[in-house]
């Protein structure tokens, strides 16, 4: 017997009595006990890059770190309709990797029972970035937004609770589950943190643009390099950064369309801030090429027909951003360069990797 | 060999010693707290059961929901003790009997004389990650998914519904009142902040907290001052309050709901 032993036995003890009777009675208390930890549970790192020319991400990426088996989960639960009431409508129903997980086919989404929402799919890219989803930022973190489409009624239309209840009967997922988290327990920390692993890893950063900036790839022709002064010039104090958006609210001057079944006021109805009527995000415009339709109600299906809205369509009102109230201009020769510019943003290595393809 | 077994019985006998004397934590009791619904004197009963309200207005209650979190127990010098936020989040539903009796444990022992709680979630835990929301703040939770806006981030601190005839009929026919209140103060951008503290004496009571029988503090939720309070509401000029600035009205209302009656054996 060693001083040693005596030392780590006495620790032990001390270690023993202190869970014992420190243990707090959490009978009547509404918070379970922390979850359990397999011994020697160790999922596989999954590498996460920010890329060379973006900010730091917003995502705690240290709290809920990717793993392989994480992210295949995420892929499993992105692409299961079994999240929806009626089992037709996953998330990659309408969110399409070749459409930078937003959706072509329609201008307002389109959920369950052939039910059509009021708004435009945003596409689904960059997220670690992204501080506050939806068009009017009513959600303010990655790990709670998928609770909205899948309770939403007119999207997949079940309840959380509920779609927790058929993961756990489902004959893969209990298995799938501890493969990414240690246990067989399914609950909505797990499954959220799990969709969240998915969808972080939707980096697009690999456009010719990126490459040209990174010194990697062909510099921008002159008529993309011309469209990018212009950009710079007009565009860039909103689609700031090379994420190619500032995350604000804005309103760009849409006119209302007097047909239109509801009179969508965006951020306002999320503030209760009447200068934030009508405003909707400042979207990015990554892969914009290959994500109409465009704006929060689709209304717009070329990038021609946008930038003829941004060349003398845009219409007064009083929550108008103040960069676009009076003198904005587009001339024809600026429309054809910066079209030519954002085409530069189409990612083909993003739009068509396969580890986020359903398999 | 020999030596280990021996400094290992050692251990086991300290350990027993250490744990009986229960020298490592200070003496614990519990509480309860009860709470009981009524519509001014009456027992409120959900369903078909008719009340007035101060606007004259006849209505029924089908739900009643409403989150008490961040109880503090005053003692009679004046200072408090703040039940650890974690185990601070309950949800009562009237047509949950349950859901009525909030248990505190492993509260200092000793003798209280009022407390606060806050009706809804704070604006901290309102913000707070995923795997900080468990429990009754489990947006995953089959009975508190009802309580969780997941389009507009943030929990409903009050739930009231029910029909009344001075509303206008809905589409189907229904004449459906709803106020669902929430709204924390926003995450970045500010919006309404409906959270209300209530702060109930024991009038010259007190109640102690002991490892023995447990005591209960029975508090009184009337209803009919969700109508009537610092404004009165009228279900004919707006029968569906959720997310709008009146929603401030319902919340200064309710605020005023609570009152303290007396303190009783927890029967069980």
């Amino acid at each position: 017997m060693t001083y040693r032993h005596l030392i780590t036995l006495a620790g032990m003890v001390a270690l023993w009595c202190g869970i014992w009777s420190c243990q707090p009675n959490e009978a009547g208390s509404p918070e379970p006990a922390p979850e359990p930890t397999t011994p020697g549970f160790k999922p596989t790192p999954m590498a996460w890059k920010k890329p060379a020319n973006f900010p730091e991400p917003v995502y705690d990426l240290a709290k809920n770190p990717v793993t392989v088996q994480g992210f295949a989960l995420g892929r499993a639960l992105f692409y299961d309709g079994l999240l929806s009431h009626d089992g037709t409508v996953s998330c990659g129903f309408c969110h399409q990797p070749s459409a930078a997980f937003a959706h072509t086919d329609h201008a307002l989404s389109h959920g369950i029972r052939d039910q059509i929402g009021t708004r435009n799919v945003p596409a689904i890219q960059n997220v670690a970035w992204q501080r506050e989803f939806f068009w009017d930022g009513g959600v303010q973190d990655l790990d709670l937004l998928p609770i909205s489409p899948i309770q939403n009624p007119v999207e997949m239309g079940d309840t959380l609770a509920n779609v927790l209840a058929k993961l756990r009967k489902d004959p893969q997922y209990p298995g799938l589950f501890e493969a990414a988290f240690g246990t067989k327990e399914i609950n909505t920390e797990r499954m959220m943190k799990a969709l969240s692993q998915f969808m972080v890893m939707l980096v697009s950063a690999n456009s010719r643009y990126d490459k040209a900036v990174r010194g990697e790839g062909p510099a921008l022709t002159d008529t993309e390099t011309r469209g990018l002064t212009v950009f710079k010039a007009k565009c860039a104090s909103c689609h700031a950064t090379d994420l190619f958006t500032d995350g604000s609210f804005r309103n760009n001057g849409l006119p209302r369309i007097p047909t239109a079944k509801v009179d969508d006021i965006g951020r306002g109805a999320i503030s209760l801030n009447p200068d934030d009527r009508y405003k909707f995000r400042v979207p990015s415009l990554r892969n914009v090429e290959r994500t109409p339709p465009y704006m929060h109600d689709g209304r717009f299906w070329t990038l021609e027909q946008v930038l003829t809205h941004y060349a003398g369509g845009i219409t007064d009102s009083p929550t108008l951003d103040p960069a676009l109230k009076a003198g904005f201009t587009l001339s024809r020769q600026e429309q054809t360069d910066l079209i030519a510019f954002l085409r530069t943003l189409t990612d083909t290595e993003f739009l068509s990797d396969r580890r986020f393809i359903a398999n | 060999m020999k030596h280990n077994l021996y400094a290992f019985l050692i251990g086991i006998v300290g350990l027993v010693w250490a744990c009986g004397r229960d020298t490592m934590t200070p003496k614990t009791g519990a509480l309860a707290l009860q709470f009981e619904h009524v519509v001014s004197a009456a027992p409120l009963t959900l369903g078909n059961a008719t009340y007035t309200n101060a606007a004259g207005e006849s209505f029924t209650v089908s739900r009643l929901d409403y989150f008490v979190s961040n109880i503090r127990l005053r003692r009679a010098d004046g200072s408090e003790y703040v039940v650890p936020q974690d185990s601070s989040y309950f949800l009562v539903r009237a047509s949950d009997e349950a859901s009525r009796t909030l248990r505190l444990n492993n509260l200092p022992e000793g003798t209280y004389t009022g407390l606060s709680f806050m009706v809804g979630v704070d604006s901290l835990r309102s913000v707070s990650g995923i795997e900080q929301r468990k429990g009754v703040l489990d947006p995953g939770l089959g009975h508190t998914s009802g309580m969780y806006w997941d389009w507009n981030t943030g929990y409903i601190f009050l739930k009231l519904e029910g029909t009344s005839p001075a509303v206008a009929p809905d589409a189907t026919g229904q004449r459906n009142y709803r106020f669902h209140v929430g709204l924390f103060g926003g995450y970045r951008a500010r919006t309404l902040n409906n959270l209300r503290t209530v702060s109930l004496d024991f009038g010259g009571q007190a109640v102690t907290a002991t490892t023995g029988p447990v005591s209960a503090v029975q508090i009184r939720a009337d209803v009919l001052k969700v109508f009537d309070g610092p404004k009165r509401l009228s279900l004919a000029q707006k029968s569906d309050i959720m997310v709008s600035p009146e929603s401030a009205d319902v919340a200064n209302n309710y605020a005023r709901m609570f009152s303290f009656r007396q303190i009783t054996p927890l029967e069980r």
